[in-house]
């Protein structure tokens, strides 16, 4: 009977993309019930990606980045306030004002947090900025407007690369340091990391890994510099703390839900496992906090920081909520991200990180234009293009079709003799920030168990 | 009004840069950067845009939960 699915009381905790997204999707589908969504921040939904983009390069006010409702959807907005608990036997959420919302079904999409700066007498330096808010870039845009003489990026993946990229088209002199031995290496390998590279250098980018930065010098309550592990010291007004991301799942401790700093843990139809492995049937899961497996990448579980991810996964999630067992949908989307950096536009298909060879598929590093495929144990598992869009969609058949690695040749500016080279995806452990991409824990092409002899 | 462009689905025709040039931009050969609250007079150049975009990346809507208010956990309809 699916009257009890479109009704009853449906709460949702974490009203950014994939909260607004599951919001909408429950009203299509037909439910009728009471919906509240739950947001820490007091803005509306908006989007994240122009933050470290537009509005960092000034073109766009941080203020604008709302999001378009697809349909107006009749809901209860509980915005500026925090959950803080989950009792899953009364099956109510907690808020941080005291306040409790009884629920039938929850959906989780908390999303993350910018990591911290380690130290938390330095992160509080006039001038110590991390970028994941609509407030955070909208402060950023505003040092920037000042002027700086030197900003200081602390981290390039991906979002750390778009900062150092905004600071360079401003003209502003940006210094990068990365524990890693290239920008990107954590998330595209070895072969693009050095792209990145030399595209970060010839921008004038004073780009410094393999170094960590070991602290932040102020004076007043102001930063002015920082030192790094190679012994050196730079003059900084600005630093811009670029270290990943952090689950937001603490709020879930003594849930009993299957949740940590990897996330929580779902099945393929985003109900969310409880500690034992076991599924729960009214509690789901959806967005960047979410952990999944996936079949295209042996069933690891993966947690995805991508925009598209947080709208296919609350789809699918919003679909099941208000559907029974036989109609419910996995979400088995190929995960898909991209990024513009440098003038240039890199698109992801697939999970480059599951990969142990890649092989320059089309164009060349050279040209600046190129699809790099990767492969892992003879099948094709991803593939990034570098201002070659147009063709991705090939190389998502191909992925999703689990067709072999190297790839057969199919376009004319394939060059003459296609060289398959080992992927070099670091340990993230290596790196200065958090992968957005987290596969279980290990990478492919690694054993970590260890045996330890009993004592 | 508020616009959104699905990146991952955008491949760069470029079909919104020509009909609506001061809400999109191409920033170097294919990266789209666009005005996410366009002002009230683009209004039908970017609804003409989001029809002729070939892979149809373009969402166009009002705001998302505008009546949603801003402060602390209060209840708002």
């Amino acid at each position: 009977m699916s009257g009890e699915f479109k009704s009853g009381r449906i709460v949702i905790v974490g009203a950014s993309l994939a909260g607004l997204r599951a919001a909408e999707t429950l009203r299509d589908e037909g439910f009728t019930g009471e919906l509240t969504l739950v947001g820490d921040e007091p803005h509306p939904p908006y989007d994240r990606p122009p933050l470290s983009k537009q509005v960092l390069l000034g073109r766009v006010p941080a203020a604008d980045v709302g999001l378009p409702a697809r349909r107006q959807v009749d809901a209860r907005w509980k915005l500026g306030v925090r959950a803080s608990g989950l009792d899953p036997a009364a099956k109510e959420v907690l808020l941080a004002n005291g306040e409790r919302l009884p629920f039938d079904r929850l959906l989780i999409t908390t999303g993350t947090r910018a990591r911290p700066w380690p130290h938390p007498e330095e992160a509080r330096l006039d001038g110590v900025l991390t970028v994941r808010t609509v407030d955070d870039a909208s402060r950023l845009a505003e040092r920037l407007d000042a002027g700086p003489r030197r900003v200081l990026v602390i981290g390039a993946g991906f979002t750390g690369s778009e900062i150092a990229s905004a600071c360079r088209e401003r003209g502003l002199a940006v210094t990068v340091a990365e524990r890693g031995p290239a920008p990107l290496v954590g998330a595209l390998g070895g072969t693009l990391g050095s792209f990145a590279a030399r595209l970060q250098r010839a921008h004038g980018v004073d780009l410094r890994c393999g170094v960590t930065v070991t602290s932040l010098l102020g004076s007043n309550g102001r930063l002015t510099g920082a030192e790094l592990s190679d012994g050196s010291r730079i003059d900084v007004e600005v630093a811009v703390v670029a270290l990943g991301a952090v689950r937001n799942t603490e709020w879930l401790d003594g849930s009993g839900l299957a949740a940590g700093p990897r996330g929580v843990a779902c099945d393929a139809g985003c109900r969310a496992f409880n500690m034992y492995g076991i599924v729960t049937d009214d509690v789901f899961v959806a967005g960047d906090v979410a952990r999944f497996p996936h079949p295209l990448f042996d069933y690891q579980m993966l947690a995805l920081e991508h925009w598209g991810n947080a709208v296919e996964q609350a789809e699918v999630a919003a679909h099941n909520m208000v559907n029974p067992g036989p109609l419910r949908r996995p979400h088995l989307a190929v995960p898909a991200f991209w990024s513009s950096q440098f003038g240039l536009n890199i698109k992801s298909v697939g999970v480059p990180t599951f990969s142990d060879q890649v092989t320059i598929a089309q164009g060349s590093v050279e040209e600046g234009r190129l699809v790099v495929a990767y492969g892992y144990r003879g099948r094709i598992t991803a593939a990034v293009s570098v201002n070659r869009a147009k063709w991705l969609e090939h190389y998502q058949r191909l992925i999703e079709t689990a067709a072999p690695f190297p790839p057969e040749p199919g376009a004319a500016d394939r060059p003459t003799a296609p060289r398959v080279m080992a992927s070099d995806v670091p340990d993230p452990k290596v790196l200065s920030h958090g992968p957005t991409v987290a596969l279980t824990g290990h990478l492919p092409d690694r054993r970590l168990a260890v045996l330890r002899p009993m004592a | 009004m508020q616009i959104v462009v699905d990146l991952n689905r955008c491949e760069g025709y470029a079909q919104c840069v020509f009909l609506a040039p001061k809400v999109f931009e191409l920033h170097g050969e294919e990266a789209l950067l666009y005005a996410p609250a366009p002002p009230a007079e683009q209004a039908e150049r970017v609804r003409r845009a989001a029809a002729a975009c070939p892979v149809q990346a373009i969402l166009v809507g009002e705001q998302a939960g505008a009546d949603a208010g801003t402060g602390a956990g209060a209840d708002v309809r």
